[in-house]
């Protein structure tokens, strides 16, 4: 499979799950793993584009697949992401177990908006609705929140 | 919190897998979109000694409305698909409506539909959601040939279906509602995207068409008939929320299905 524009090759048993192929195999410990069971979000990655649990899928499912972790954020020379850099200015981490899941599944809502041709401007409301899915045991989510909120605004 | 070791055989065709299903028996699982069963296997509360991944097979994808403008869903459309489809969304607005309760953003690109009601979690909103649209499921197996049930027959109990070891889920035929039908989901949960406590689906046709299905009442997805009755009858809100509530015994869901209930009805949807 590609991770991160990268051909990643290896033998699995079935049973691998594609968090433990990305952090063992791939050698790319930047994805977390929290619950491995779907509650979390540590782990979200993108698949094809689309933000899924990586402890929910088998290695053997990516096959020929493209998928992206928080190390194919930034560009080839380091620079961060204006959503990374928000991250930062926000002070939308502390201990940064989960960041690299809010990242991903954070920046697929940015290329979702993106994508389409009238996007309706999304409020606070609907930023943490998004985010549900994600947990943070530190911030309280204001951080993460107004980190978003402010790409989402200087991106339209 | 690995699974413990199966074997794997991803299918290329309905008939492969049906084939592979027949061959397994009971120790063979189709895995389908995952976000039920990968967590199983995660807590080995699931031991399948054969995973049939159905992920392959592009003809259970996809949504269609045949000519007689019912509407076909494959059953291992997305969630996230359902939850995008403008036909769905102009004609069906309940599912619609209810896939957007369904997990996240990060569980809806895996998961599917046939996942979520061949799973039958008596908390999961898309089997309550189809229940109110008389919706049928269509199953096949390689001895057996192909059925098609009433959401009645195939709900069994919590997390039980009709469906047997060797059969599977391969569509589920919504028919096409009359014309000015109106619908609502409403649901209470204690975080967005967590299974619902409770839920109330609403569907009200011109020309004394009503359905109502509840969540929460019972470990299968239940029709309210005395509340159906009543809204074809035009009972008022009140009335007809009293009605759907009044066979639950647990106070607090009895207070949301009443509650919930007076809500879809006036959030009704044309």
């Amino acid at each position: 499979m590609h991770i991160n524009g990268r051909v990643c090759e290896g033998e699995v048993e079935p049973r691998t799950l594609m968090s433990d192929f990305i952090r063992h195999q791939a050698g790319l410990t930047g994805t977390h793993v929290g619950c491995e069971h779907g509650v979390c979000g540590a782990c979200t990655v993108q698949l094809d584009s689309e933000p899924i649990r990586a402890c929910l899928m088998l290695a053997v499912q990516g096959n020929g697949r493209a998928l992206r972790t928080v190390e194919g954020l930034a560009g080839p020379d380091g620079a961060l992401t204006a959503l990374q850099r928000a991250f930062t200015e926000h002070h939308a981490l502390q201990c940064g177990f989960c960041t690299s899941g809010f990242l991903m599944t954070a920046d697929a809502l940015l290329r979702r908006q993106a994508s389409d041709p009238n996007p309706a401007p999304l409020t606070e409301a609907e930023v943490r609705r998004e985010l549900a899915g994600n947990l943070c045991r530190c911030t309280g989510y204001e951080g993460i929140v107004s980190a978003l909120l402010d790409v989402l605004g200087t991106a339209s | 919190m690995k699974p413990a070791p199966f074997a794997y055989a991803a299918a290329q065709s309905v008939d492969e897998a049906l084939a592979l299903l027949s061959e397994g028996g009971e120790e063979a699982r189709p895995l389908a979109g995952g976000q039920s069963l990968v967590p199983m296997l995660n807590f080995r509360l699931a031991r399948p000694a054969l995973l049939v991944d159905l992920n392959p097979v592009d003809e259970l994808a996809g949504i269609a409305v045949p000519e007689d403008q019912s509407l076909r869903i494959g059953a291992m459309t997305r969630q996230a698909s359902l939850l995008r489809s403008a036909v769905v969304g102009r004609r069906w607005p309940l599912l619609t409506q209810a896939v957007a309760h369904v997990g996240h953003a990060a569980t809806r690109s895996r998961g599917t539909i046939g996942g979520s009601v061949a799973h039958a979690d008596p908390k999961a909103e898309l089997p309550v959601a189809l229940t109110a649209l008389d919706a049928r499921f269509r199953v096949r197996s390689r001895e057996r040939g192909a059925r098609t049930l009433a959401a009645a027959e195939f709900f069994a109990g919590p997390f039980t279906t009709a469906l047997r070891d060797d059969e599977l889920l391969v569509a589920i035929e919504v028919p096409a509602p009359p014309r000015h039908t109106r619908m609502a989901f409403a649901e209470y949960a204690r975080t967005h995207g967590d299974f619902a406590v409770a839920g109330v689906a609403v569907v009200v046709a011109p020309g004394g068409h009503a359905a109502l299905a509840l969540l929460g009442a019972d470990a299968v997805p239940v029709r309210a008939h005395a509340a159906e009755r009543a809204l074809r009858d035009g009972a008022a809100a009140p009335e007809v929320a009293r009605l759907a509530a009044a066979g639950v015994a647990d106070d607090h869901r009895r207070a949301l299905i009443s509650a919930l209930t007076e809500r879809a009805l006036r959030t009704l949807s044309s």
